[in-house]
């Protein structure tokens, strides 16, 4: 059976507000670290706990939390990584309007671990119901002492910020939402120095996922090890996956970290819309290479999807079908890459210029063979020399669609249409 | 003319600003706050609040070209936001697009002569569980069909 902890009060009626969140265990587990635990004991748990973090990285959380600078001259500030972006992904809504104490329980917890009086949430734009309803959420917990001066008679100051993005994908990377946070526009900075040192305002700064923070009540409720026990080797806990695109039953679904992605699919997700075939799934988010119908026997945890080619990144599955136009797919990720690179690196702001290009020539029936090797070429291009992550992500699909799906692009280039059920392309792309 | 805030949006930008370690991180709420008022932010907004924040208005122009969400010229009251991203186009996005666009009567990035809507084609809105989807205002609707778009137009337009 699968054990709910990230999920547990999706479905309960008015799951997110405070009187639900208390009536089924919550702020017990904030109460017991604050009043019982030193806060060098709560980063130990979640090294042992193996959580890491779920915002597309994986890296493990106890570990960003210890490089904090020992000796504390500055004020230390948690900056919460709400802005969910990366295509096929969205559990972090699900936790904010469903469970958003949840979140702040987390909040509390890890700023108590790390030394930090103030946590800035930072959310996308577009969520404003998310917005509104974590907002809510604040208030209550300031109103019952749970935020703000003295929490549970212990002395322990925090103060919690919801801060509104205004639509860009890149300050979900963390650097540029510091940047953004500040009121500039969202470049991402080099590094080093890393945010933990030199962050926030000039100040270190602890930068984690909404759904990594979630996990912290359970940690502290069970102990780390009783966690780590809960996924599978190196990759602690569960994790909402959100699946999406062909299958019968889209949604997030809470599951043991390391489940086979064959289950995902047809077990939980009830397989493919009206009993077609599977032809591709893309496992993490729009950077991950996409794996064909035959390779989705793979665990979904950061190792296995690895080695495996591709990655977990955050989780957001995107299921399609035989219908589908694997050039149109791959359309659709480069016009998004070239749409939301931030154009401050040139490798990074003219191939994604260019490879969108050449994806939209292909598709339109003017491609040319030396299309194809151009495309797959990308990484060798693009990946490396540029400040952030964005362009090595950007790299993966091109080096993937056109390898794993190679006849259907060469047949799109000979014979100018795509091969499945629609036989031409009746919109332009802009 | 110069562009002030109206006095509870004054009140409330009161109450933000000492909340952020420097002016400048209040930028973006504000600007927010600005263009719930104004519908758009023009030059003279856009130097009201470079004035109000202490910044050269460079860096406030920096800001509002940078991010998609804030309008640069005068627009239709209500953004329609149709999702374009990989899960939407799957399960029919272009083909709601297409079907918003005629509809209206308007292209992507246009508003409809009455004021009341603008029309944006955007990257994942992060509810791909409800492909294909799309924002109105401040709320996300879907899996939409055309019957479905009919029915939010015209509450839309009430
Ligand atoms: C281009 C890009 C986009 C990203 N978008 C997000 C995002 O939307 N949400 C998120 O939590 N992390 C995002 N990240 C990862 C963050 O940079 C950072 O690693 C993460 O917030 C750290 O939290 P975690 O350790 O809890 O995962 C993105 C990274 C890159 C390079
Ligand atoms: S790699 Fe791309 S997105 Fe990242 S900083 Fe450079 S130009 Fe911007
Ligand atoms: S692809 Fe449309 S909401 Fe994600």
């Amino acid at each position: 059976m699968n054990e709910l902890i990230l999920s547990k009060r999706f479905n309960l009626k008015e799951s997110h507000k405070l009187q639900t969140y208390l009536s089924t265990g919550g702020y017990r587990s904030a109460e017991r670290a604050l009043k019982t635990m030193k806060p060098e004991a709560i980063v130990e748990e979640v090294k042992v706990s193996n959580l890491r973090g779920f915002g597309g990285a994986g890296f493990s959380t106890g570990m960003k939390w210890s490089f904090l600078p020992k000796e504390r001259k500055k004020p230390v500030y948690l900056v919460v990584n709400a802005d969910e972006g990366e295509p096929g992904t969205f559990k972090d809504r699900y936790i904010m309007e469903k469970d958003p104490h949840l979140l702040i329980e987390g909040i509390l917890i890890t700023s108590f671990a790390i030394g930090s009086h103030k946590a800035y949430v930072y959310i996308r734009g577009e969520y404003v119901k998310s917005y509104r309803i974590l907002q809510g959420a604040v208030d209550e917990a300031y109103a019952k002492g749970y935020l703000g001066k003295n929490i549970f008679g212990t002395g322990f100051d925090l103060e919690v910020m919801l801060h509104m993005g205004a639509g860009a994908y890149i300050c979900g990377e963390e650097t540029a939402l510091l940047e953004s946070l500040e009121g500039k526009k969202g470049f991402p900075r080099l590094k080093p120095p890393f945010p933990a040192i030199i962050g926030l305002f000039g100040c270190p700064t602890i930068i984690n996922n909404v759904e990594t923070l979630s996990c912290l009540p359970t940690i502290i409720e069970r102990g780390g090890k009783a966690f780590a026990d809960l996924g599978c080797e190196k990759n602690g806990g569960t994790h909402l996956y959100s699946l999406s695109g062909h299958v019968e039953r889209p949604g997030v679904y809470e599951l043991r970290m390391g489940t086979p992605l064959r289950d995902l699919i047809y077990k939980y997700g009830g397989g493919i819309r009206g009993g077609k075939q599977l032809k591709a799934v893309v496992p993490g988010g729009m950077s991950a290479a996409v794996l064909k119908a035959n390779e989705i026997d793979v665990g979904l945890d950061y190792e296995s999807l690895k080695k495996a080619g591709t990655m977990l990144g955050s989780a957001g599955i995107i299921v399609m079908d035989e219908t589908t136009c694997m050039v149109e797919a791959l359309l659709v990720t480069a016009r998004f890459f070239a749409h939301e690179s931030c154009g401050q690196c040139s490798p990074c702001r003219e191939g994604t210029g260019w490879y969108y290009k050449v994806v939209q020539r292909i598709y339109e029936g003017k491609g040319r063979m030396q299309d194809l090797e151009t495309l797959m070429s990308i990484p060798v291009n693009m990946g490396g020399n540029t400040i952030c992550a964005f362009a090595d992500g950007a790299a993966m699909p091109f080096s993937s669609y056109p390898v794993k799906f190679r006849e259907e692009f060469e047949q799109h280039i000979r014979e100018g249409k795509c091969n499945p059920t629609k036989e031409n392309h009746a919109y332009a792309y802009h | 003319m110069a562009f002030t805030f109206t006095p509870s949006n004054q009140k409330k930008i009161n109450e933000i600003l000492p909340r952020y370690e420097t002016k400048q991180a209040a930028l973006l709420p504000i600007l927010h706050l600005a263009q719930e008022q104004h519908g758009y932010l023009s030059p003279d907004v856009e130097e009201a609040v470079a004035s109000l924040l202490g910044l050269p208005v460079v860096k406030v122009r920096e800001v509002t070209s940078f991010y998609t969400l804030y309008e640069k010229k005068p627009c239709g009251k209500t953004p329609i936001r149709v999702c374009r991203n990989l899960s939407c186009t799957l399960l029919g996005g272009r083909e709601i697009l297409e079907y918003v666009r005629q509809k209206l009567g308007i292209d992507v990035g246009e508003s409809t002569p009455d004021g009341r809507f603008r029309l944006d084609s955007v990257e994942c809105l992060c509810a791909c569980e409800m492909a294909p989807m799309m924002q109105v205002g401040d709320d996300y609707y879907g899996p939409l069909t055309k019957e479905k778009v009919d029915q939010i137009l015209k509450e839309g337009r009430k």
